[in-house]
């Protein structure tokens, strides 16, 4: 009852928000335009086939590639703010981007039958087109930040499955709602605005105090009332949207980064350019990852876990408070996810619904792993953190994470029980 | 407060185009669901197939009931294909699977890679001219007092309710049958269905595949009234309206759909109706604006989601003995 | 002859062949990790007679009735019925061909009702395909069926709760019920799971007397059991298991004193005294 008064706090989600990703029947008259040419001193000759990509939101929705003028356009369904990338792999020998941490203008505002021109400035490159190597190591990295994201948000979905057999649809929510809190607590001026460090340690304990809550006033009743476990999966269902949607009353549509570490210039890590707060990322959740792992594996509690994932029957005659367990790992779930999503913030931006984006992300994270072992979501994060950042090698961006929940749907068909799971369970 | 006004719009919402829709989305995946236990979370994705294949079939110069046909037949395809290697998993997996599929449905039909057959995220328009054809209605408002449709809207809400309870019917028919025996018996327990000679791997494909069949009839409905496809409007929450719908009105009864659809729109709208209209009358003060009204009603959909699914798992008008004895 | 004349003489040694098998086992294994659940050399059932299979918890007496009826595969091993060979036929087909089985745990299908759990048992091959259910004119069978099931249901005394849920029967009843149904299936040979588990005495005996009452009808029945009074009272021939093994065979007054049998309950992990 109290988990539903307070989720009934949480309202909100509005068709409205919705609109600018549904596709009316626009005919495409806005559009993002522009010339490339290479300036060398007074010279200036234009460079084609150079592949320029625009995103919405964070998904593909056209590109173009330069013709003999070095002119290229991208139509846009409607008025909006967008991205637009330039393939640098896809620029000539010897044409390089002035700013090569300059390859992608993260917020092109478009408005209604506008075409708005943009500018890359290419120069005579210093043989620096980015080389594969740099590309595919700097993928590499790119997906391990986001494999680490992935894991940290994982372990705990796999976790509560693991002890309650609950496949919680709300998970992803509660990164999303990780990040927002410490938005609260920093960047928002309704906060004490504090920096964003100082932010995360209040945002994961209210975070980790809500996966408590949600666990003693709704789960645990429901679970006394043997609900079954696909009413289980429905309510989560339903939570997902009340938790979405009340963060999107409060927080409303647009995408706002926290005000620490926002733009940084990238360096050179071993061959490949990366942003400095990527690698603070991958160290930071590979350091509470370990950290995890010590306290599954040494640690009263960890043990208790572990025993209870595998078999809460026999774990309880040897003893173990069930429901403290349960306890314990809802805490600790919901604090992980969002320091995740605290981590997804900083390294992106904050939105209503990144969470949710991710979840499709997390599930393949743990189908793969093993659904209910915590170290099989943390591979299973990596590995597809991975996979969906160097697919981009071979397929087009627009596929990102069809590729992953392709991983998911073969993962499902060839080995069910995941890399660690046990065969058992599934079928 | 314009208690009339908010009445009337409640019901047109309840008898019209999207009720009407959800209604045979509904009776699709209350046979999947409701009556086999499957938990398909991709309804989405066989509504998506059905209007696509249909808005593509007229797009490559088909006929539009050409393209119907293609529709209903790509959707029996991809039951078999998301069917054959998950049939055998556990309702959480199955869940997760078809919520995938769904997604990498509308991630493909959306691509630049498939643009050149999908028009990718501007979508295809302008194919259901056969269908206004067919409108024998002369020109003219149709209705009752402050609640009328325009000849055209009538002529689809009329299609609709007539398909939605065709469908119901076809369900009936086949609940009824000893095919139908078997499929209950299989949501009550798969294992003693088998140690009785049924091969329940077939039962539930054909459940899957029959419903996807429905399903797909209701994305091109709603394609045909909005005489539009586009890859962004077929995202899961259009899965878990239907789903919705179904709990409301019953899973496994034979007029839960329509009866959930109709309650289900007329809430929504109601709703909807009353937060705008308290919001002019002040009653929310500056706490919220008008942009707050859409989230706020999904999120209530969110906590009436899971209140029936505590409480009310047979429906709002459940039979109380099948309550008692649901084991689930 | 009856059942145990085709059984007098025959020497009780694990593995011993019967005059007139029905099923005969083979090599069966079944392995968990390091653990052997099911490992028979040799084990054949007499047509026509009742069998039961005891051993302490944990011998594999289920896990054999699920390698056997196809809810699991085993890693080794073959197991004809009436000759024809079973390895590899997934559950519902060999439930077909008249290897019916029982399950320890009743399922009842408790949103059925009690007639309809009968009918559900019966074959109708035209009415229970989709073309057929869409296309009707399963009337006929339908109503043959009915009235099978209703003969059956009254044999069983369930005929006064025939229109009631399943799931409102008492214990006893859904055993029952079970039982009915899989009459229904037309088995050759029936495997009872533990068919009188938490069942009142009385009822036990109704129980015991339906069991006597289809071997008499020329049906063959294996039964889990472990309540050794209802072993000896029906039983023309006991197989005991340990460990996954056959480690005795006979009829039941021999193996009550066979000191293997005895050394099984009384020195295994989980023994139960024999009563």
């Amino acid at each position: 009852m109290v988990g539903r008064v307070l989720a009934a706090a949480a309202v909100a989600g509005s068709l409205l928000a919705l609109i600018p990703a549904s596709a009316s029947a626009g005919e495409g008259v806005a559009s993002i335009t522009g010339t490339l040419e290479n300036i060398e001193g007074a010279v200036r000759t234009p460079v084609p086939g150079v592949m320029i990509t625009v995103s919405l939101d964070g998904e593909p929705i056209g590109s173009a590639v330069s013709d003999e003028g070095g002119e290229w356009e991208v139509e846009v369904p409607g008025p909006g703010t967008y991205a637009v990338e330039l393939d640098v792999s896809t620029l000539p020998e010897g044409v390089a981007l002035t700013n090569p941490n300059r390859s992608v203008l993260p917020a092109v505002d478009v408005s209604e039958g506008q075409r708005k021109v943009v500018r890359f400035n290419l120069g005579p490159g210093t043989g620096s087109t980015v080389g594969t190597w740099a590309r595919v190591w700097g993928l590499f990295m790119i997906g391990l930040k986001l494999g680490a994201i992935i894991a940290l948000s994982s372990i705990g979905l796999s976790l509560i499955y693991g002890v309650t057999g609950l496949v919680n649809f709300a998970h992803g929510d509660l990164v999303t709602l990780g990040a927002m809190l410490a938005f609260l607590f920093s960047a928002s001026p309704v906060g004490p605005e504090w920096h964003v460090l100082l932010a995360t340690a209040p945002a994961l304990i209210i975070a980790g105090g809500l996966g408590g809550l949600q666990e003693v006033a709704l789960w645990r009743p429901l679970r006394q009332r043997r609900s079954g476990m696909i009413s289980l999966i429905v309510i989560s269902i339903g939570l997902s949207f009340v938790i979405r949607y009340l963060i999107l009353v409060v927080f409303a549509g647009l995408p706002r980064p926290y005000r620490d570490y926002a733009v940084q210039a990238p360096i050179d890590f071993l061959g490949a350019p990366i942003v400095p707060k990527s690698l603070v990322v991958i160290v930071i959740a590979a350091a509470v990852l370990i950290a995890v792992g010590l306290f599954l594996m040494r640690t009263q509690m960890g043990t208790a876990m572990r025993a209870v994932s595998d078999n809460s029957d026999l774990a309880e005659s040897s003893g173990i408070d069930v429901n403290r367990v349960i306890l314990v790992t809802w805490i600790v779930g919901a604090t992980l996810a969002a320091l995740g999503g605290i981590l997804l913030g900083v390294t992106e931006q904050v939105q209503w619904d990144m969470g949710a984006k991710l979840l499709l992300l997390i599930f393949s994270a743990v189908i793969l792993g093993g659904l209910g072992t915590a170290f099989g979501a943390m591979i299973g994060g990596f590995v597809i953190g991975v996979t969906v950042e160097m697919s981009t090698l071979i397929v087009p961006i627009e596929f990102k994470t069809a590729i992953a929940l392709g991983v998911l749907v073969v993962m499902l068909l060839v080995r069910p029980q995941g890399l660690l799971g046990v065969r058992e369970r599934v079928g | 407060m314009d208690w009339s006004g908010i009445l009337v719009e409640s019901t047109r919402s309840a008898i019209g185009v999207p009720a009407a829709a959800y209604a045979i989305s509904a009776v699709g995946l209350n046979l999947q669901f409701g009556y086999t236990g499957l938990l398909n979370f991709g309804h989405v994705g066989f509504m998506l197939v059905g209007a696509y294949g249909m808005a593509i079939t007229v797009d490559l110069g088909g006929s539009m009931w050409l393209g119907l046909m293609v529709g209903m037949l790509l959707a029996v395809l991809l039951g078999l294909l998301i069917g054959i290697p998950t049939l055998r998993l556990r309702a959480d997996y199955l869940a997760i699977v078809t919520i995938a599929v769904g997604e990498i449905l509308r991630l493909v039909v959306r691509s630049r890679f498939a643009a050149p057959l999908t028009k990718g995220i501007f979508g295809i328009q302008r194919f259901a001219g056969e269908f206004f054809d067919l409108n024998p209605l002369p020109e003219g408002r149709y209705g009752i007092g402050n609640l009328r449709f325009d000849q055209r809207t009538m002529w689809v809400v009329i299609v609709g309710w007539v398909v939605a309870v065709g469908t119901t019917l076809l369900v009936r028919r086949l609940i009824r049958s000893p095919w139908g025996r078997v499929v209950r018996a299989i949501r009550e327990d798969e294992d003693a269905a088998r140690s009785l000679g049924k091969n329940v791997f077939a039962y539930k494909m054909q459940s899957l595949m029959l419903g996807g069949a429905i399903g797909a009839l209701a994305g091109a409905y709603l394609a045909i009234d909005q005489q539009n496809v586009g890859p962004d409007t077929y995202i899961p929450l259009l899965t878990f309206y239907a789903f919705t719908v179904v709990i409301i009105g019953g899973p496994g009864t034979i007029w839960g759909p329509v009866v959930g659809s109709i309650v289900f729109w007329f809430l929504f709208e109601f709703l909807d109706e009353l937060m705008t209209e308290a919001l002019v009358a002040g009653w929310f003060g500056d706490v919220l604006g008008s942009t707050d009204v859409g989230p706020i009603r999904f999120a209530l959909f969110g906590i009436g989601l899971m209140w029936l699914m505590a409480y009310r798992p047979a429906g709002l008008f459940g039979s109380r003995e099948e309550l008692l004895i649901d084991e689930r | 002859m009856s059942a145990e004349a085709h059984l007098a003489g025959l020497n009780p040694e694990p593995g011993v062949a019967k005059p007139d098998p029905i099923l005969v086992v083979e090599g069966v294994r079944r392995y968990f990790g390091g653990l052997h659940a099911v490992d028979v050399e040799h084990l054949e059932v007499q047509r026509g007679t009742i069998t039961s299979l005891i051993g302490p918890n944990g011998a594999g007496k289920t896990t054999l009735f699920n390698v056997l009826s196809g809810f699991d595969q085993p890693q080794a091993g073959e197991w004809h019925l009436n000759g024809g060979p079973l390895v590899g036929i997934p559950s519902y087909r060999l439930a077909r061909r008249g290897m019916v089985r029982t399950f320890q745990l009743t399922k009842s299908l408790a949103r059925l009702t009690v007639l309809e759990n009968a009918m559900v048992a019966a074959r109708h091959p035209w009415g229970e395909t989709l073309r057929g259910a869409v296309f009707g004119r399963w009337q006929d069978t339908e109503k043959a069926n009915e009235q099978q099931a209703r003969e059956t249901l009254r044999r069983f005394n369930l005929e006064h709760v025939a229109d009631d849920y399943a799931g409102s029967l008492s214990g006893g009843q859904r055993k029952l019920l079970e039982m009915a149904r899989a009459l229904m299936v037309g088995p050759e040979i029936l495997m009872l799971d533990e068919p009188t588990a938490g069942v009142n005495p009385a009822l036990t005996q109704a129980l015991l007397g339906h069991i006597t009452g289809l071997r008499d009808d020329g049906l063959t029945v294996v039964f889990v059991e472990h309540d050794m009074d209802v072993v000896q009272e029906i039983s023309d021939w006991v197989v005991c298991m340990s460990e996954g093994r056959v480690i005795a065979e006979g009829p039941s007054d021999v193996l009550a004193h066979n000191p293997a049998v005895i050394d099984a309950y009384l020195g295994g992990h989980h023994g139960e005294v024999p009563g």
